[in-house]
């Protein structure tokens, strides 16, 4: 990086200048150091340079530490550009002959090549089916682009939105454009962007000062959606920042804040440097690319706490105060940050703007579900980020059309479930989001089907679910999170979880009792009607959706005191299968509490006032001697 | 009212007209007209904080209608509230079965429930505690006494209402404005030996005698911030209120 960048035209220069300095066999090794450095991926950059330099190619081959590719089960993940080789559980081990035969010679190591069963085998990246099948628009430069490389993000196309905006279109003209664009807000509520856009311009400041803010306090179990594009693709959401700083804030004081969890220590690194760089380039700070508007973006590191995501409690974490929200009848457009007007999107919301402006409403209207033209709120456009988790085969990040449906996204993308056992519930939207049975698996995935089918499209959690899942301890777990997660200021949200989690509890205890399940409901209504904010209104989802489409499994656990998935340890006891056992004496081993006991070759005894449902003696036992009832 | 005219709203209490000032809390205008919705967490003196969820009220704003508590909802034209659907009174008894599950000793609690014809809790009883986390006290500590000497810590079912580190806090002057605010008499205050103790900020302050009758009236360190607060000699205060 070496250069101010003025004006459009230095923008579309400089580009030129990066892309033809670029030597005709140039290779670039890309290797995700997001999710991947969980398997030691860190370890790989080292040993790839190093390995580079040895045999001459470092003029020849970079290596870039990047952000997440998605198919998290096959890390670490490395991909050979430009011609998208890909190679997956790589090992430090492995780099050497990597460097040898396929940076070399251009040949393949037919071992880190993925595979699926005996025959199928699958090359380059866009053909491995967990890619294949989705619509990659946001995260498909996470396996190309250096994210701390401003230069990397300009070669593929990069600020050429913003060029494009503050050139060429009046704030009002974009702001008319995202709203027709059918873009919602990803973060969740599913609000027309465009709408927020256009409110919070007209909102009289008197200073001109607009607040423009990115939530990137991603906190649902189990989703890294954000994270992902923080760390593999920074400038995309700076670049929609800036467009939205123009399209609501100028002419006047536009001023930036991104508020990500410090719990994200590389996406704060990362964007830290994307900034600086940006700002360097003139990207970011006085008269961009010589528009006349001056605006730049602070980063705010959140303490951890869940309920900082809601836009209130966020705003008035960055001012100082307890993250705590308020009650919304006036506004965050028109009355936000330091009272300012204030529009707040999501990680995943900013990025999508420079693809709209990019490439128009009429293609970014093609994709999805629903009709816009009329209204934005009469479809969802585009695609969505999933992290998909849980019990199924193929774990990662999937970036689908909207109106994808589940099925195809849990059994031709994620590969069905692992061990080929049943599906049973898939729950989509974090911990205030909804299981959905198998009944609903041709849901086309939108932000309105998710709503009426009872749960919701949230940030975009996606936890699958099989028949050892239990539905009641699966609406225990989220109402536990919620209420450890509630600020507790309002007496419905605290109290009200507080009791939801204890009934719960008694349920799962077997001591659950005639009345339980009709209290649940009452009580759940008051805490979705009466709360204050958005954690409160919809915390009781996991147990409503689980009590509309598994209402059986909660009723064996009052009546017949039966747990059908076996988790609810009151509710099941083990026992030894004297046919089957051979008395090798591994489970009275491996027993913590000594419950088990008997003579080699003898079977065995299993005290059942000693066990304490571990479930040990079961995973140790080779001849199916073990039995759970 | 002499607020400007532009400020003047009408709206509708259960279809009858009345008139209030834009943005004044919603609660404040209905009581005005000598309607009674219950609240515990709301005083007129201080900014609203929507925690109790007693004062739930439903509003029409045009075609949207929605439940909301009514304290820290700012007034608007052309609203029509309605106190007392069902759907209010469902959530209001539910809200007042939580209160007596998680405040049993409260009497206060257990009156105006019983006036709203709850009696009894369906739910877990949290044994011994009359607090009801509202923060009525700190609110007035901080707005009206300007000492902030007290606040909540940690969230969730942690939360509660301490002087930092649960110590006492050289802020609280002892004056006892958030014992006589508390709807839920949840703070303690007592006067023994001429020391006036706070019991639950652990504040102990010796008190003032009275240089006409010789009675301890207030903690002097209370006497010296409201002078110096309101900026008059400190020696207006050596005589009590009585003698003075």
């Amino acid at each position: 990086m070496g250069t101010s960048i003025r004006k459009a035209e230095d923008l579309i220069k400089y580009r030129q200048r990066l892309l033809s300095s670029r030597g005709a066999d140039e290779q670039w090794v890309t290797v995700c150091t997001s999710g991947c450095s969980a398997y030691g991926a860190n370890k790989l950059i080292p040993a790839f340079l190093e390995s580079i330099a040895k045999r001459g190619l470092a003029e020849k081959v970079r290596v870039k530490a990047t952000g997440c590719h998605g198919f998290c089960q096959r890390g670490p993940l490395v991909v050979i550009q430009p011609r998208g080789l890909f190679y997956q559980q790589m090992r430090v081990e492995d780099v050497d002959e990597v460097v040898e035969q396929t940076l070399a010679k251009g040949e393949i190591v037919e071992r880190l090549i993925y595979k699926e069963g005996e025959l199928q085998s699958f090359e380059q990246e866009e053909d491995v089916p967990f890619y294949k099948n989705q619509m990659r628009l946001l995260l498909k430069h996470n396996s190309n682009i250096d994210p701390t490389s401003i230069d990397d993000y300009i070669g593929i196309g990069g600020y050429a939105a913003l060029a494009n905006v503050l050139g060429k279109m009046k704030p009002e003209e974009v702001c008319r454009t995202i709203k027709s664009s059918g873009l919602r807000g990803r973060g969740g509520g599913g609000f027309p962007t465009g709408i927020k856009w256009e409110t919070c311009r007209a909102a009289p400041s008197e200073d001109g000062v607009r607040y423009i803010v990115c939530n990137a306090d991603e906190g649902d179990p189990g989703a890294f959606m954000d994270r992902a594009l923080l760390e593999g693709n920074p400038h995309s959401v700076i670049e929609g920042m800036i467009i939205g700083a123009w399209a609501i804030g100028h002419p006047g004081r536009p001023a930036g804040y991104v508020y990500v969890r410090n719990e994200y220590p590389l996406a704060v690194e990362r964007l830290g440097i994307a900034l600086n760089q940006a700002r360097e380039s003139g990207l970011l700070g006085k008269n961009i690319l010589g528009s006349g508007m001056d605006f730049d973006i602070r980063i705010n590191k959140g303490g951890g706490a869940f309920v900082c995501g809601e836009s209130t409690a966020l705003m008035a974490s960055i001012e100082g105060h307890v993250g705590e929200p308020r009650a919304k009848h006036i506004h965050t457009v028109e009355s936000g940050l330091y009272d300012k007007p204030t529009n707040l999107n999501n990680v995943e919301t900013w990025a999508n703007v420079p693809l709209i402006i990019n490439q128009g409403v009429e293609w970014y209207t093609s994709i999805g579900t629903g009709d816009v033209s009329q209204n934005p709120w009469g479809g969802s456009k585009g695609t969505k980020i999933f992290a998909l988790v849980g019990k199924v085969n193929h774990t990662g990040l999937v970036e689908v059309p909207m109106g994808t449906t589940l099925r195809k996204i849990v059994f031709e993308i994620g590969n069905g479930i692992i061990g080929g056992k049943k599906f049973k519930a898939v729950q989509t939207g974090g911990p205030s989001g909804g299981c959905l049975p198998e009944s609903k698996l041709d849901l086309e995935v939108d932000f309105d089907a998710l709503s009426e089918a009872g749960s919701m499209m949230g940030s975009g959690g996606m936890i699958v679910m099989d028949e050892t899942t239990c539905m009641v301890d699966v609406a225990r777990y989220f109402i536990h999170f919620l209420a450890d997660e509630s600020c507790g200021k309002c007496t419905t949200c605290r109290e009200g979880l507080k009791q939801l989690g204890s009934i719960i509890d008694r349920i799962c205890d077997g001591k659950g009792k005639d009345g339980d399940l009709e209290l649940l409901a009452d009580l759940s209504q008051t805490v979705s009607e009466a709360s204050l904010c958005a954690l409160g209104q919809t915390a009781p989802n996991p147990l409503l959706s689980t009590l509309r489409y598994f209402k059986e499994e909660y009723q064996e656990h009052i009546h017949d005191k039966k747990c059908r998935a076996k988790v609810c340890k009151a509710l099941i006891s083990y026992s030894i299968v004297s046919e089957n056992c051979t008395g090798c004496m591994i489970c009275a081993k491996k027993c913590p509490e000594q419950a088990i006991t008997g003579k080699k070759k003898e079977v065995h005894v299993l005290d059942d006032a000693k066990c304490i449902r571990c479930g040990i003696c079961m995973d140790v036992c080779t001849y199916d001697a073990v039995r759970v009832d | 009212m002499a607020e400007k005219n532009e400020n003047k709203v009408s709206f509708k209490i259960d279809g009858r007209s009345y008139e209030g000032v834009k943005g004044e809390s919603l609660l404040a205008a209905i009581r005005r007209y000598g309607y009674e919705v219950p609240s515990l967490c709301y005083h007129e003196a201080v900014s609203s904080y929507g925690a109790c969820r007693l004062c739930l009220v439903e509003v029409q704003e045009g075609r949207r209608r929605k439940l909301t508590t009514s304290c820290n909802y700012p007034l608007q034209d052309g609203i029509e509230v309605f106190l007392d659907t069902e759907k209010v009174v469902h959530n209001r008894k539910m809200v007042f079965k939580l209160l007596l599950a998680m405040a049993p000793e409260a009497q206060s609690v257990r009156e105006l429930a019983a006036d709203h014809g709850v009696i009894d809790t369906p739910f877990e009883i949290n044994k011994g505690n009359k607090c009801i986390d509202c923060g009525l006290c700190a609110r007035v500590c901080k707005e009206i006494v300007e000492a902030d000497a007290i606040g909540f810590s940690g969230r969730g079912l942690s939360k509660q209402m301490v002087s930092p580190y649960d110590e006492a806090n050289e802020a609280c002057i002892g004056c006892g404005a958030c014992v006589v605010v508390c709807p839920t008499d949840c703070i303690g205050m007592k006067e023994e030996n001429g020391i006036r103790s706070i019991v639950r900020w652990h504040r102990d302050l010796p008190m003032k005698k009275c240089k006409v009758c010789g009675r301890p009236f207030a903690p002097t360190f209370q006497l010296n911030h409201f002078a110096d607060q309101i900026k008059i000699e400190r020696s207006f205060f050596d005589s009590c209120q009585d003698c003075r």
